[in-house]
């Protein structure tokens, strides 16, 4: 029968709710996200297309973009690296001062950014502690790009930990010692009992980290030098933007942002459900 | 008795009857004249000793007490604020283009705002001198010592500071005389020297502090007061100042908000303000915080003496006007983008 053939438009689920569910859902997404984002579009819109496209290719606009995402992408990868590990060590060790340890994490989240930016740069100047010591080889940090990515990755470290350490708490131990019983080299263990699990948690951190540091302005501005085309990072130049009272190209470049930012994020997420699919979650 | 009435009923009594309470309230506070002054960066120290002065003199007047709020910030993101909808009664800014932009978007106040007060509608002036460090060890003496190669200038950026484009405008004025109005030469010295800012921040205060906290560069393009203040602050025996051949005559000017202040009433007190700049007790408090007063007969002499004859140039006889200035030389793609190109 035709009837039979004919799909309702959503699956009945025996779960009440949904209607008011996603009507909530809906309205709070539409509110708090795509309303204020519909209106940066708009915004961005009345710079017609040539101008559009003419802020848009400006070589400062090209190189801050890069140096926003470059950044961004080092610092997120950088905190990968030492995420897995500060996680790791929490989770798997015991040692005197770990709860401390644990809370120090979230720091960055509670800091306002400007202090943490201050604090950066007065730490990594070329008269600061560890500025000084670098200062005589002819390595700058604050001032740099090198300051920037440094920036970046003091504000995103707080991702990669705490997406990863309740993942590894629910491995057990029991796994990676079955492993070595096994025979199996300690990098072998890492690498093949440790890391999978851990992966789709590792890259939803990646995504936040990724997108926390591409969006951060108030710390960096500090360390950053702010030169056109060499330490200026887009956020910047939006306020520059505005600061000449030129609404329109300020959003251009806002809207730029959001689209790279978006496509990162979309193909970041498609290869997590790749890597879910394969170590065989749903 | 409360039972037979319905449940909604009341509780929408109660609400109202907080609504009531709030009202009362906040209409006493409404009646206490409030002042919102929306300033720049470096006058935090001045208005606070103004506004102080000027509500003891307003109470002994017309009896009201005046609660004066102030607002700080860089000029041009003030004067954005202003734009979307800042309930501003005055506004004190660093330079003129930034009133001019609120009175040509929002129409809150006529163009001819500057007309209005004597002296360009600017209190007091400022100008642009150079801080370097004890002893000068670069042995930096006028503006063309920094073009040198190995000279680090620190200035902020014309784009986000006020007080940057007047240290723009006063490189260019100097070369603009010596090179005799040679309008490539002159380019080419002020790109020269924007070559040698190592770090651009974004406003007065932080280049200041990348200045004197930091350690980094062998010149600070500083206001006169800015630069002042920080001699006072690092105690003297760090830092020297050092007066240029020539500079720009700053003239930041004062204006109130016709729309705001006759929606919030305070027309009257506002003007009062406004002219309170200008009457010698303000004058005094406007030397006394390392700005040039207009009217020098009762400012204490000790606070004068700092003050260094310097040849000064007027913006509207070098430049024609800050609107002109703003579209020629800040705008995006004039001058200043056509000549600062770092990395390059």
């Amino acid at each position: 029968m035709s009837s039979l053939a004919r799909r309702p438009w959503r699956a009945h689920s025996i779960l009440p709710g949904f209607g008011i569910g996603l009507g909530i859902a809906v309205t709070a997404l539409s509110l708090i996200v795509l309303i204020p984002l519909a209106a940066l579009v708009i915004k961005a819109a009345s710079a017609g297309p040539a101008g559009f496209v003419a802020l848009a290719l400006s070589p400062r606009t090209l190189l801050a973009l890069r140096l926003s995402f470059g950044a961004a992408l080092i610092a997120a990868l950088v905190n990968v690296i030492f995420g897995v590990i500060i996680a790791w060590v929490l989770v798997r060790y015991d040692f005197p001062g770990k709860k401390l340890l644990d809370a120090a994490i979230d720091l960055p989240f509670a800091l306002p950014t400007a202090v943490a930016g201050i604090a950066l740069t007065a730490i990594y100047a070329p008269n600061g502690w560890i500025g000084g010591l670098l200062a005589p080889w002819g390595i700058k940090i604050a001032y740099t790009p090198l300051g920037v990515v440094m920036a970046l990755i003091f504000v995103s470290l707080p991702f990669i930990v705490r997406t990863v350490q309740p993942v590894l708490q629910e491995c057990e131990a029991e796994l990676e010692e079955a492993a070595a019983l096994s025979g199996a080299s300690r990098l072998r263990t890492i690498w093949s009992v440790i890391l999978p699990p851990l992966l789709p948690a590792l890259l939803t951190g990646f995504i936040l980290a990724l997108a926390r540091a591409v969006g951060e302005y108030g710390s960096v501005i500090f360390i950053a030098g702010n030169l056109p085309g060499i330490s200026e990072i887009a956020p910047l130049l939006i306020v520059i933007r505005l600061e000449q009272f030129d609404y329109a190209g300020a959003a251009v470049v806002g809207v730029l942002m959001l689209a790279i930012s978006f496509t990162l994020i979309l193909s970041i997420n498609s290869l997590q459900a790749l890597v879910r699919r394969r170590l065989g979650y749903v | 008795m409360l039972r037979s009435i319905p449940r909604y009923l009341v509780h929408l009594l109660a609400l109202l009857a907080m609504a009531f309470c709030l009202a009362i309230t906040m209409g006493a506070a409404r009646a206490q004249t409030t002042l919102l002054n929306v300033s720049y960066d470096p006058t935090r120290e001045l208005y606070r000793d103004i506004n102080r002065e000027f509500i003891s003199d307003w109470k002994a007047r017309t009896g009201q007490t005046l609660t004066i709020r102030q607002s700080h910030g860089g000029s041009g993101s003030q004067a954005r604020s202003v734009i979307d909808g800042l309930n501003a009664d005055i506004v004190t800014l660093a330079l003129s283009a930034d009133i001019d932009a609120i009175a040509e978007r929002t129409k809150k106040l006529p163009d001819q705002w500057q007309k209005r007060l004597p002296q360009n509608s600017s209190p007091y002036t400022s100008t642009i001198i150079f801080l370097v460090r004890k002893g000068n060890p670069k042995g930096v003496r006028d503006w063309d010592d920094l073009v040198k190669p190995g000279i680090q200038v620190i200035t902020p950026n014309p784009k986000t500071s006020g007080g940057a484009r007047w240290n723009y405008l006063a490189a260019w004025a100097f070369a603009d005389k010596l090179f005799n109005k040679d309008e490539t030469k002159v380019r080419d010295f002020v790109g020269r020297l924007l070559n040698n800012v190592p770090i651009l921040d974004t406003g007065a205060r932080a280049s200041t502090n990348t200045f004197t906290k930091r350690g980094i560069g062998d010149v600070l393009l500083s206001w006169e007061n800015e630069a002042f203040l920080a001699l006072k602050e690092a105690g003297g025996d760090q830092f020297e100042i050092l007066v240029p051949s020539l500079s720009i005559l700053a003239e930041p000017p004062v204006a109130l908000i016709d729309a705001n202040v006759d929606t919030n009433k305070t027309r009257s007190a506002a003007q009062a303000y406004l002219e309170f700049l200008y009457t010698p007790k303000a004058q005094a408090i406007i030397a006394k915080n390392f700005y040039r007063p207009r009217d020098a007969q009762h400012v204490d002499p000790k606070d004068l003496v700092r003050f260094p004859k310097i040849e000064l140039v007027n913006i509207d006889d070098a430049f024609g006007g800050w609107s002109k200035v703003q579209q020629a030389h800040f705008a995006d793609g004039g001058i200043f983008d056509q000549i600062y190109k770092p990395g390059r």
